[in-house]
């Protein structure tokens, strides 16, 4: 754009890639915010030629904090050279694990190559809240691995995706925290977006339990200090505002998937008519500033009312595109979640639906191949009879 | 947390947190799990001198030697490694 001769300066850097490397996951955990189509994006992995050169071209753009997540990072037999890379360009590296297939001879690859910290997550203080949420026998694995991060020096961030099951013990969670040695705690509520979505009736916890667990976060904070830092992210459903997703679409945060697709956020790939770039057609610095899709919902043009002409605009950009179009079918309105959007109704009746046992004692849906084939027929089919209206 | 600094006291930087030049951001960052600061360029002078070696006193003088015409610049540095204990930028040496 000529901007009237003046050169555009207003397309922000940015400062955080996220490197979903795989979809491939041990684990199926039925929160999870993986697409539930994943299954279509396992094949054609980026090879680590191609990962280097996107670690390359994000950090000329100025891309400083890196996530390499997925699925499960460790399945790729590469990932020690994709550290390698990223602490020689200068970024500051996380892996973001459930820690399975993390050996005493990986850590030790990830320490001597650079990686600054690695995110693990757990689930509960109990064995049968993990096993069951993740489908999986991986509890003791993951306090045997934690012990490793320790070992290592890593600074250790705790990741615990927050639910029905286990917003009650958050307490009891936040001990064990303390207990392992970690550092940070991240107490991230689930948000609906991929399989937590499909569950959500059954992940929702409700208001009280909400609150009770806020206040036991709180006092556990100021016992602790500022010995280990607890963020608390809040479930958007119970707030009256939408968040400012991922700091603004295009802002801070790009995204490249295990097959290369550049996405501004991590669910971008369920709006309608969008074609995101992909690194083995177009160079990332295209992708972020050029690309239509990363400027689509860049800044506020798009925006319809109430959003338009709202006083509040600027703090939180109308909420998340995603969860607009997931709940309302419309990706310009207003995310629902705000109590000005003509729609909020159906996050009341969100609400609601998890308070209905009929609803809530659905069986969950794990994130499993089989499942997400069954997902990926069932939406071609909706799109078959919606194509076959006359 | 926030006991007075005292002069002949030594701090330095939280080994848990990059710290960094950034070309791009024509600044200093700090950058540490889940999150980054661009600091300013006062802070970012303040903590690039922390070695872990010198004293508040010590590094006081040598900014003053850097900056001569700064005024309050002793006040600044003290609101500076006050601000940075309570972040956990800087640890006690």
């Amino acid at each position: 754009m000529l901007n009237n001769g003046v050169a555009a300066q207003s397309t922000p850097k940015p400062l955080w890639l996220l490197a979903e490397v795989t979809y491939r996951c041990p684990l199926h955990c039925a929160f999870c915010y993986n697409p539930t189509d994943y299954v279509s994006h396992t094949q054609n992995e980026l090879t680590t030629d191609e990962w280097i050169r996107s670690l390359r071209e994000a950090r000329k753009m100025g891309a400083l904090q890196l996530g390499i997540s997925g699925g499960e990072p460790l399945l790729r037999d590469d990932i020690e050279e994709i550290v390698a890379e990223a602490g020689s360009l200068g970024y500051y590296s996380n892996l973001i694990t459930s820690g399975v297939g993390l050996t005493e001879k990986r850590i030790a690859e990830f320490k001597r190559g650079g990686l600054d910290h690695i995110q693990l997550s757990m689930h509960d203080i109990t064995k049968e809240i993990n096993n069951f949420i993740t489908d999986t026998n991986t509890f003791e694995l993951k306090k045997k691995v934690a012990a490793m991060i320790k070992d290592y020096g890593y600074p250790m961030v705790l990741n615990v995706v927050i639910h029905r099951y286990n917003i009650e013990h958050i307490g009891e969670i936040l001990e064990m925290a303390e207990a392992l040695g970690a550092e940070y705690v991240e107490l991230a509520n689930t948000q609906y977006y991929g399989w937590s979505l499909i569950n959500r009736a059954q992940l929702m916890p409700t208001r009280e339990q909400l609150e009770k667990a806020e206040a036991v976060t709180n006092k556990f904070r100021e016992r602790v200090g500022n010995k280990m830092r607890v963020f608390f992210v809040v479930p958007d459903y119970y707030s009256d505002r939408p968040k400012k997703c991922m700091n603004g679409w295009g802002e801070v945060f790009m995204i490249v998937t295990a097959n290369g697709t550049v996405l501004p956020c991590h669910s971008a790939r369920v709006l309608p008519n969008m074609t995101f770039p992909n690194v083995r057609e177009h160079g990332l610095e295209w992708a972020w500033t050029e690309s239509p899709a990363f400027n689509k919902y860049r800044g506020d043009s798009w925006m319809k009312e109430p959003c338009r002409t709202c006083p509040e605009k600027e703090k939180d950009l109308g909420g998340c595109r995603c969860q607009a179009f997931l709940l309302t079918g419309d990706a310009e309105s207003a995310d629902p979640v705000c109590s000005l959007s003509p729609n909020h109704d159906v996050i009341l009746q969100a609400i609601e639906d998890a308070k209905n046992p009929q609803i809530a004692s659905q069986p969950i849906v794990f994130r499993t191949d089989k499942n997400s084939h069954k997902l990926v027929e069932g939406e071609r089919e909706r799109v078959e009879q919606f194509h076959a209206l006359p | 947390m926030s006991d007075k600094i005292r002069s002949e006291e030594v701090f330095r930087r939280n080994p848990h947190f990059r710290f960094q030049w950034e070309e791009a951001q024509g600044c200093y960052v700090l950058l540490f799990p889940e999150g980054m600061v661009k600091l300013n360029g006062g802070a970012g002078e303040v903590l690039s001198r922390l070695d872990g070696n010198k004293t508040v006193a010590a590094l006081v003088e040598e900014l003053k030697a850097a900056f001569p015409d700064a005024p309050d610049l002793e006040s600044d540095v003290l609101a500076m490694l006050e601000l940075g204990l309570e972040k956990i930028w800087i640890v006690r040496n």
